[in-house]
């Protein structure tokens, strides 16, 4: 096991430093085949992995391979543990991973960076690899860093764009705020528990229950809330909730591989990721789980209704993820950490599919983005439409793709939850089913359907992608349809993941609807009866009546509720303000410091004021020494009667 | 009798009398070596008064060091008073201050 | 008042009027003439100290060496002594203060009640078989044999010393400088000249 673990996560790291280092002697070929073949390798023994562990239950491998230093008592490993839930992660990890490897082959064909780019997105899979096999906390925090290093290199791929610079600092920056919350989690957690190991933190976890902290004073809290707390700050940062959200949309500045790799399948699921992980310490939380709920549901609502503004096929594609991620942090928050889990995995490959089909649809557009210059592309593009169309009908959840279940899950999940909050949740994840539906198929409809709007000679060399494109598509459609209805028992109802998530018995939503499951069959019959699923039809019915028959409506709803439009085209004013606030408010009070500390106080009076200080004083100084020998020996005269006089009066006395 | 005490008021009267010596003489370089020789002899006569009165010969052995160093000194102080004169064609301590800071 | 304290207070008279007069006197040989009485004086109360051996000696290396190297200096230079006198009223009261004060000061030490013979007793004569100059080598031969040869050696550096300062540097070897001939450029030696030739 141990050999199998270091070959999963070295195989993509070997890939990256072959592709990275020797990728001229490599050539393009070479380079791909290198990364490709690291990738695959690690797919297929993660599969051989979750095989071992899940199907045939084998026990949880827990075990330390290198210790890197010991302080304090508190040891600083590297570990992997794998248990169910690692080997699921694993395994959708290498999956969407490998898919794009493939893809990347057609879709940065002619790229001058070709190596570069497979050195980055074979060091990412390695990055999301330790993150998820870690079995103590440093080596989360390093897959953690490592992630947001390598998006941070992803996002400014091109890096001649203004634009990319400005996402990649801005992605950088504002996964900064998030890591220092977690970064402080996790100091909270070595100065109580002593400890970096998940086995040991989470097996203290409940005698730490009761202990209270003043963070400031007068006021007490409950040890584990600011741990979790400070944890889902990180969380926030990583997996794009509010207001950490701003860097994701911006971040498709990237080519679009990275963001179905990074920023739809894989690195924002982290966050989700590590809640899951933490369950233990969540689970003893009312007020984190409450927070977390509510945080999911804000950005569950607000996220999906900018995704119905925006022109950009990657955009629109970008906000229904933030959307999505609510839905799985309001899964974590109601304690269905299966739940958030289970849509994790359905939305990875979806989402991943959505991605991949926005950028086939690039590539046969020759990089126009807006959706209004497009149109009609069924016709020219017909294996790209049906996996696109595949994927929307996932995402908005229509009864049997894998996206239903997964989200009715988690409705249902939110609807009996007893955490405060949860009807709130509730709420936002309704109208979200119906948002959802809206912009999908706004999506699909500008895109594939109506009269084509763009320019002759694009519609000219239209045409279907090459093989390593559509062939990543449909590989991906086929478990965006079915991955639901196989893994909805296990996952949800059954002990898929053992031990691995831990859930109070009072919190445990899934048991409560268990208690009104009677297989897939009949999950979908009942789904189809529900709130949920008319929200969504209805959503698809709107866009269809807005966006096919009548192309009017829409510009007269923008013109009756302009101020509404222009609230989310500038996305709430987070933006601006972020812009305004924290950037200016740095900006200007780096030049304040500038020139109070550093020209005034360091330069000023540290440095050349010693200095004329000590020239001023030496001046002074100076007339001291005259140079004439009478003067010297009148000092050491005088110098000698003192000394007289203070040995007469030491004798006196 | 003669006490300590009387010898011992002689060689401050000779110390003190040098030390108003190198005050008024500044400028002349070879009476303040006199001087200096003089207070030398101050010490030296509470060297020799100690050490008749305390019976300890050790006191003149340091009085025989003094005066080799004096000696000494007194050759190389003159013999730098030679060259200043002949480089400056001056012994004036006013005309000696390329030390000045 | 017995013969003792007549001869000390004559030679210490002596001596201060030649110091007071070392410090005042116009003439430097004068005062060099002055510090020769001034040694005669000490060299007479160490006498009286039974210091003989360093008696003689102060007579001998200071009187014969010292200060005819001084007598010969003051002589050789030709000094401006009226440059060299100038100010000398205006010092006088600062150095008169100082000299009080450390003489008072030192008095208030080296006084009868600390140093009288009531605290240090009256030292018996030592018996006419004693011979200072015996007792001094014994320890300077045995327990200070270091320091005497370490003495000897600064006497030895003083001469060189003096020698070295004083010797003026005469050309009298005639010896190529290297240096130059090594920095010697072609332009300087040579001078090519166009002529008709005739």
């Amino acid at each position: 096991m141990q050999n199998l673990c270091l070959m999963i996560v070295l195989a993509p790291l070997v890939g990256a430093v072959v592709t990275g280092l020797f990728g001229r002697a490599l050539g393009r070929s070479g380079a791909h085949w290198v990364a490709n073949i690291g990738v695959a390798i690690s797919f297929f023994l993660s599969l051989s992995v979750f095989w071992r562990i899940v199907i045939e239950g084998e026990l949880t491998y827990n075990d330390n391979l290198y210790t890197w230093l010991e302080s304090g008592g508190v040891l600083f490993q590297i570990g992997f543990l794998i248990d169910e839930l690692s080997a699921t992660m694993m395994v959708v990890v290498t999956f969407v991973s490998w898919m794009v490897h493939i893809y990347t082959i057609g879709y940065m064909r002619d790229d001058p960076g070709y190596q570069r780019f497979f050195s980055y997105i074979s060091l990412f899979t390695f990055s999301m690899l330790m993150l998820v096999m870690a079995n103590n906390f440093l080596q989360l925090f390093f897959g953690w860093e490592a992630v947001g290093l390598v998006s941070y290199l992803l996002i400014g791929f091109w890096y001649t764009r203004d634009t990319a610079i400005y996402a990649n600092l801005k992605a950088f920056l504002v996964n900064r705020v998030g890591d220092f919350g977690f970064l402080l989690g996790i100091a909270a957690i070595v100065m109580y528990f002593s400890s970096l190991d998940y086995v040991e933190v989470f097996g203290n976890a409940h005698n730490m229950a009761s202990i209270k902290i003043s963070i400031w004073s007068g006021h007490e809290w409950s040890l584990l809330t600011v741990v979790c707390l400070l944890l889902f700050v990180g969380a926030m940062g990583k997996s794009a909730q509010v207001p950490l959200h701003v860097w994701l949309p911006d971040s498709m500045e990237g080519p679009t591989p990275i963001s179905a790799l990074i920023h739809a399948a894989t690195m924002v699921t982290a966050g989700i990721f590590m809640v899951a992980r933490m369950s233990p310490l969540f689970e003893l939380s009312t007020m984190a789980l409450s927070v977390v709920l509510v945080v999911g549901a804000v950005t569950a609502f607000s996220m999906g209704l900018l995704g119905l503004v925006q022109n950009d096929i990657k955009r629109v594609v970008a906000y229904s993820t933030l959307s999505q991620l609510g839905y799985m942090t309001v899964a974590l928050g109601a304690s269905a950490y299966s739940a958030a889990i289970f849509h994790l995995m359905t939305h990875a490959f979806f989402k991943a599919l959505l991605f991949l089909a926005a950028g086939a649809v690039i590539i046969g557009m020759h990089h126009e983005q807006d959706m209004r210059k497009m149109g009609g592309l069924r016709k020219y593009m017909p294996i790209t439409w049906v996996t696109c169309l595949v994927g929307s009908l996932a995402l908005i959840g229509f009864p049997g793709t894998a996206g239903f279940f997964s989200k009715d899950a988690i409705i249902e999940a939110v609807h009996v939850s007893t955490t405060p909050g949860a009807n709130l949740g509730y709420l936002a994840c309704l109208t979200g089913v119906f948002i959802t539906a809206l912009y999908s198929f706004r999506l699909m409809f500008l895109v594939f359907y109506g009269e084509p709007r763009m320019d002759e000679h694009t519609r000219a060399h239209l045409q279907e992608t090459s093989v390593v494109v559509w062939g990543p598509l449909v590989v991906l459609a086929i478990p965006s349809l079915i991955i639901g209805a196989i893994a909805i028992e296990p996952m949800l109802f059954g002990d898929y993941f053992g031990s691995s998530i831990f859930v109070d018995s009072k919190n445990d939503v899934l048991v409560r609807i268990n208690e009104g499951y009677h297989g897939v069959v009949g999950f979908v019959g009942h789904g189809m009866l529900q709130a949920p699923f008319w929200l969504a039809m209805a959503g698809v019915f709107v866009a269809w009546y807005c966006y096919l028959k009548r192309p009017d409506i829409p510009r007269r709803i923008v013109e009756r509720m302009s101020i509404v439009h222009r609230i989310l085209i500038n996305k709430y004013g987070f933006d601006a303000f972020n812009d305004r606030f924290f950037a200016g408010g740095a900006r200007g009070a780096g030049r304040m410091l500038w020139r109070v500390g550093d020209v005034g106080l360091i330069d000023g009076i540290m440095v050349n004021g010693s200095a004329k200080c000590v020239g001023w004083w030496s001046s002074v100084i100076r007339h001291i020494q005259s140079g004439y020998l009478y003067h010297y020996a009148f000092a050491m005269i005088i110098g000698l009667l003192v000394l007289l006089a203070v040995f007469i009066h030491g004798v006196a006395g | 009798m003669l006490s300590l005490a009387h010898f011992l008021l002689l060689g401050a009267i000779l110390f003190c009398l040098s030390v108003a010596g190198v005050f008024i003489n500044r400028k002349n370089v070879i009476i303040l070596l006199m001087c200096i020789e003089l207070m030398l002899l101050a010490v030296n006569m509470n060297f020799v008064a100690f050490s008749h009165f305390n019976g300890d010969i050790a006191g003149q052995v340091f009085v025989f060091f003094i005066l080799t160093v004096a000696a000494a000194e007194a050759a190389i102080g003159l013999a730098i008073l030679v060259v200043l004169f002949r480089n400056r064609n001056s012994i004036n301590v006013e005309d000696l201050d390329s030390m000045s800071g | 008042m017995n013969i003792e304290e007549i001869v000390f207070y004559i030679f210490a008279t002596a001596l201060v009027i030649a110091g007071a007069m070392v410090i005042t006197i116009r003439n430097p040989v004068h005062a060099a003439l002055f510090l020769i009485m001034a040694f005669f004086s000490s060299s007479g109360l160490w006498l009286l100290l039974e210091a003989e051996f360093l008696a003689i000696t102060l007579v001998l290396v200071y009187v014969g060496a010292v200060m005819v190297l001084f007598l010969f200096v003051v002589m050789m230079l030709d000094i401006n002594i009226a440059v060299l006198r100038e100010g000398f009223a205006s010092y006088l009261p600062v150095a008169f203060v100082v000299a009080l004060l450390m003489l008072l000061s030192l008095g208030l030490i080296v006084g009868k009640e600390n140093f009288g013979l009531q605290t240090v007793g009256p030292v018996e004569r030592a018996p006419a078989s004693y011979s200072n100059t015996e007792a001094l080598g014994q320890v300077l031969y045995t327990e200070y044999v270091f320091p005497f040869e370490v003495a000897a050696v600064i006497l030895l550096v003083a001469i060189v010393a003096a020698i070295a300062l004083t010797l003026r540097p005469t050309r009298q070897t005639k010896a190529p400088n290297p240096e130059r001939q090594v920095a010697v450029r072609r332009q300087d030696r040579v001078r090519l000249v166009k002529m008709d030739s005739e």
